[in-house]
């Protein structure tokens, strides 16, 4: 047993000369960045560093409710955070987001019409948009022959096993309740009542209720239909030639990403200037071609390749998106939304 | 000697079956596509790029310290505490032990939240020291409960002795007693460190903006899609801690030989 | 080695780190926030004890009631292998079962996918020799695999170290008695081990109730376990009152059960093992 302290004492002298060549980072005057894992593209970060002679400490999370819960709770200290849609207005309604002086931001003027003034900032006063995109139906096409057009074909026996949803019970429950020709937005009990059967009548023709595994999942040809992210799908597509992606002629959830800047930011001048950095076309484009989420940027989209830009999948038209509704904040039935959840899974 | 093969294949199997998705993993690390749907070529590139990328060392710079250094302290504070335990009478003990499951019980979340709630109260900022706190505080249990099996097997008599043949309580303690509590204090001090490594809850929690561990960047990296460059990272890591297993095995055998020769030569 | 202080330090550390959430763990499950005030009341525990919570509570304690078992079956004997005499470099053994823990959870996890998926290397390996294809991912037999891969070296490491202490002499007069391999098991090794045994049980059973990610990855999500219940609480409703409320329950049973393994442990100090 002597001699297994001995490899134990080996192995953490080594790691600590390894270690001791590598170099914390030291804190200075620093810009807090907190966004999503992989969500940008770091050459840019350099860039920005160079530009500004400020440091850029990037940290981040894995959903928009983990990073709720721990700026809420006040012990961090982040100048910068890029959630999603129905967070940020959360975040605003609890009065978490600073307003941005849109004086520091002039590249805000590149950001597409379509992506202003939204519902969950509707006087654009809290938030820029970073990426955007759709919930649609990634489908294989050797597999499901005929185009779906319909949330309808989630339901169809045909396809017994072979579907795959996201384990998330806002999408689920929002793409359901479209389904059903409701608003994906529905606080009406008698509607989500609905929704709660048609999802239990659903489960035995699921195959798995998966998470952020359903792209390598759909490229191996696992299942024939998967409920997808817009940019999840573009991903897909390029990997295996055989996948398409349809918005569903009901409807579907209209995604954003944007950068805020928390109450209490420390450094909300560099908070700004970095807003605006990410807003200037070749940085836009350049990160937009690195992530291959689509941009609101409408200047960089013009830069980057035809052959992404015509993908309706990537950069849908307009009519594509006639029945589409972001997510809001819901008041009163997030109980409810659990509750339907849990006996949907219960069985 | 029948018997003998049984347990070789059984131990076989067994390393089979905790090695195949390592093995896996390390093929997919030469895949030259981003994911593992598909195999698209064999390429280094994953090696290199792993290098560059500054959010991957950093975590992995956090994720080493805060594990190595976390799992020192818990396993001295556990190492204590499980004697202290020991000698308690059985009601003190029970309530002591009973406690000690409680943050192995808790679900991470709960656990991650109200550290971050207690650190938040008592003004300390979150970031490095926070987040080794935390640790800290999880992996001692672990630790309690691998070692404290091995303090209730000592032959206190054995202690005794050393003391009644005038050896100094301390000198007892570390020729007597330390040898004998050992494996148990080291499996403790390498269950602390995997935990630590694998903990992702409770660090996400507790820590604060610069300072990240590798299971952080892992996790949130995950709605986009694993990047390869995490796979080239783990291979990597893997193979060195296997290569310096090889190189002190071979060194101690080398030794033992020579003490056999220096015995035979004598 | 009568001595209690080598504890304080720990007590100490527990008092701040265990007794402080414990405490305000309880305070959140006894009260509910409106808009007018907190307030103490029970209405937290009254709406878990419904049958489709329950039924998650149930289902949990199944899951690693059976993946503890499983991992004392399968990780007894391994333990036994390695703290046997006739192994060379068993310490290098030790540390190998560790080593796979050290790759990330998530990499781990995700690579048993490549392995099990429909057309995965098993079923390819098995296609390629001309047998049917099986289904192996998203059913029970892929959760419990998941459970046992992850917990298996908490519970072969206590038994092991507690094994290879065990006195060589006591199990040699033993065979000198006349006694079989089987008998000298059943009335040396295995008593002995006992401690091991319960670290391990401890070690794998208690993580492996609130435990959610290996179900929802190998299991494909089909069912909420009390891990997800309490985290869906905490972060997607924001509800911490029940989430704390369903924590607070679930810890109660497991301790209640906990207690009757530390009432057979006095008893067994009682018997003169010291």
């Amino acid at each position: 047993m002597k001699s297994l302290g001995k490899i134990l004492v080996a192995i953490l002298l080594i790691s600590t000369v390894i270690l001791a060549g590598g170099c914390g980072p030291s804190s200075k005057a620093a810009l807090n960045v907190y966004n999503w894992g992989d969500y940008i593209d770091e050459t840019v970060l350099k860039d920005f560093e160079k530009q500004y002679k400020v440091k850029v400490n990037y940290d981040t999370f894995t959903t928009n409710e983990d990073m709720y819960v721990k700026l809420k709770a006040g012990g961090s200290s982040y100048d910068l955070v890029i959630p999603s849609d129905y967070m940020i207005k959360r975040m605003i309604d609890e009065d978490m987001v600073e307003k941005l002086d849109f004086n520091n931001i002039p590249n805000y003027q590149h950001i597409g019409a379509t992506f202003k003034q939204l519902d969950f900032d509707p006087q654009d006063q809290y938030s820029v948009p970073y990426m955007w995109g759709t919930v649609g139906i990634l489908y294989n096409k050797k597999m499901v022959p005929t185009t779906p057009d319909s949330w309808k074909i989630l339901w169809d026996k045909k396809y017994a096993k072979q579907i795959l949803m996201m384990d998330s019970q806002r999408d689920c429950i929002g793409i359901t309740l479209k389904m059903l020709g409701y608003s994906l937005n529905s606080e009406n009990l008698s509607e989500l009542e609905q929704a709660k059967e048609a999802l239990i009548q659903q489960k035995p023709l699921v195959l798995a209720y998966v998470v952020d595994e359903v792209k390598d999942k759909m490229i191996a040809e696992e299942a024939a239909l998967a409920v997808v992210w817009s940019g999840d799908a573009v991903y897909c597509i390029r990997e295996n030639e055989n996948l398409d992606y349809v918005i569903p002629k009901e409807g579907s959830n209209l995604w954003f990403d944007s950068m805020i800047i928390p109450k209490g930011a420390a450094n909300k001048e560099a908070a700004e200037n970095f807003i605006n950095f990410m807003c200037d076309t070749e940085i836009a484009f350049r990160n937009a071609d690195y992530i291959g989420y689509s941009s609101p940027h409408t200047e960089a989209v013009k830069k980057l390749p035809r052959e992404i830009t015509d993908n309706r999948s990537a950069y849908p038209l307009e009519e594509d998106l006639t029945n589409c509704e972001v997510f809001t904040k819901l008041v009163n039935v997030l109980k409810e939304f659990d509750r339907i959840w849990t006996e949907v899974k219960a069985e | 000697m029948v018997t003998k093969v049984l347990k070789r294949t059984y131990i076989l199997f067994l390393y089979v079956f905790l090695y195949a998705p390592i093995i896996m993993l390390a093929l997919y690390s030469f895949n030259n596509s981003r994911t593992r749907g598909a195999w698209t070529g064999f390429t280094f590139k994953w090696y290199l790029a792993m290098f560059q990328d500054r959010q991957i060392m950093t975590s992995l710079y956090y994720s080493l310290i805060i594990g190595l250094v976390g799992a020192f302290i818990a396993t001295f504070i556990g190492t204590l505490a499980a004697f202290g335990i020991n000698s308690m009478k059985p009601l003190p003990r029970i309530a002591t032990m009973n406690l000690t499951y409680l943050p192995v019980l808790n679900p991470d979340i709960v656990t991650g939240i109200s550290f971050m709630l207690l650190f938040i109260f008592i003004k300390l900022r979150l970031g490095f020291l926070t987040l080794l706190l935390s640790h800290i505080t999880f992996n001692i249990p672990y630790v309690i409960l691998s070692v404290l099996p091995r303090v209730k097997q000592l032959d206190k008599n054995m202690y005794e002795a050393a003391l009644d043949l005038g050896a100094t309580p301390a000198f007892a303690f570390r020729k007597v007693i330390l040898p004998e509590i050992m494996p148990g204090v080291i499996i403790g001090w390498l269950l602390a460190f995997t935990l630590s490594l694998d903990d992702f809850v409770i660090s996400f929690f507790n820590t604060g903006s610069g300072v990240s561990t590798l299971s952080i960047t892992i996790y949130s990296m995950a709605r986009r899609g694993i990047n390869p460059k995490i796979n080239a990272l783990s291979t990597l890591m893997f193979v060195c801690v296997l290569s310096l297993l090889v190189i002190v095995n071979i060194m101690m055998s080398r030794q033992k030989k020579g003490v056999k020769i220096k015995e035979e030569t004598r | 080695m009568k001595k209690t202080w080598t504890a304080y330090p720990y007590i100490l550390w527990m008092i701040i780190f265990t007794i402080v959430p414990l405490g305000l763990l309880l305070y959140f499950s006894f009260t509910v926030t409106s808009s007018t005030g907190t307030i103490f009341s029970l209405d937290n525990f009254r709406r878990f004890n419904q049958p489709i919570y329950l039924k998650v509570l149930f289902r949990s304690l199944k899951l690693a009631g059976v993946s503890t078992i499983l991992c004392f079956a399968l990780g007894y004997p391994a333990a036994m292998f390695l703290a046997g005499r006739d192994l060379k470099h068993r310490n290098t053994m030790v540390l190998l079962m560790v080593l796979p823990m050290w790759v990330n959870f998530l990499l781990r996890t995700y690579a048993w996918l490549t392995l099990l998926e429909r057309k995965g290397l098993i079923n390819t390996i098995l296609g390629a020799i001309g047998l049917p294809s099986l289904s192996l991912l998203y059913n029970d037999f892929a959760v419990f695999l998941g459970m046992v891969y992850n917990f298996l070296p908490f519970m072969v490491l206590p038994i092991y170290s507690i094994l290879s202490k065990i006195d060589r002499n006591l199990i040699e007069a033993a065979e000198d008695l006349g006694a079989n391999p089987f008998l000298v098991f059943l009335k040396i090794t295995f008593p002995l081990s006992i401690p091991g045994i319960i670290s391990g049980i401890t070690m794998v059973f208690m993580p492996a109730v609130t435990t959610f990610v290996i179900s929802r990855l190998l299991g494909g999500g089909q069912y909420t376990l009390i891990g997800n219940l309490i985290e869906q609480q905490f972060l997607t409703v924001g509800d911490w009152n029940f989430g704390s409320a369903i924590s607070t329950v679930m810890m109660a049973i497991i301790l209640i059960g906990m207690g009757f393994a530390s009432r057979y442990e006095t008893e067994q100090e009682g018997s003169g093992l010291w």
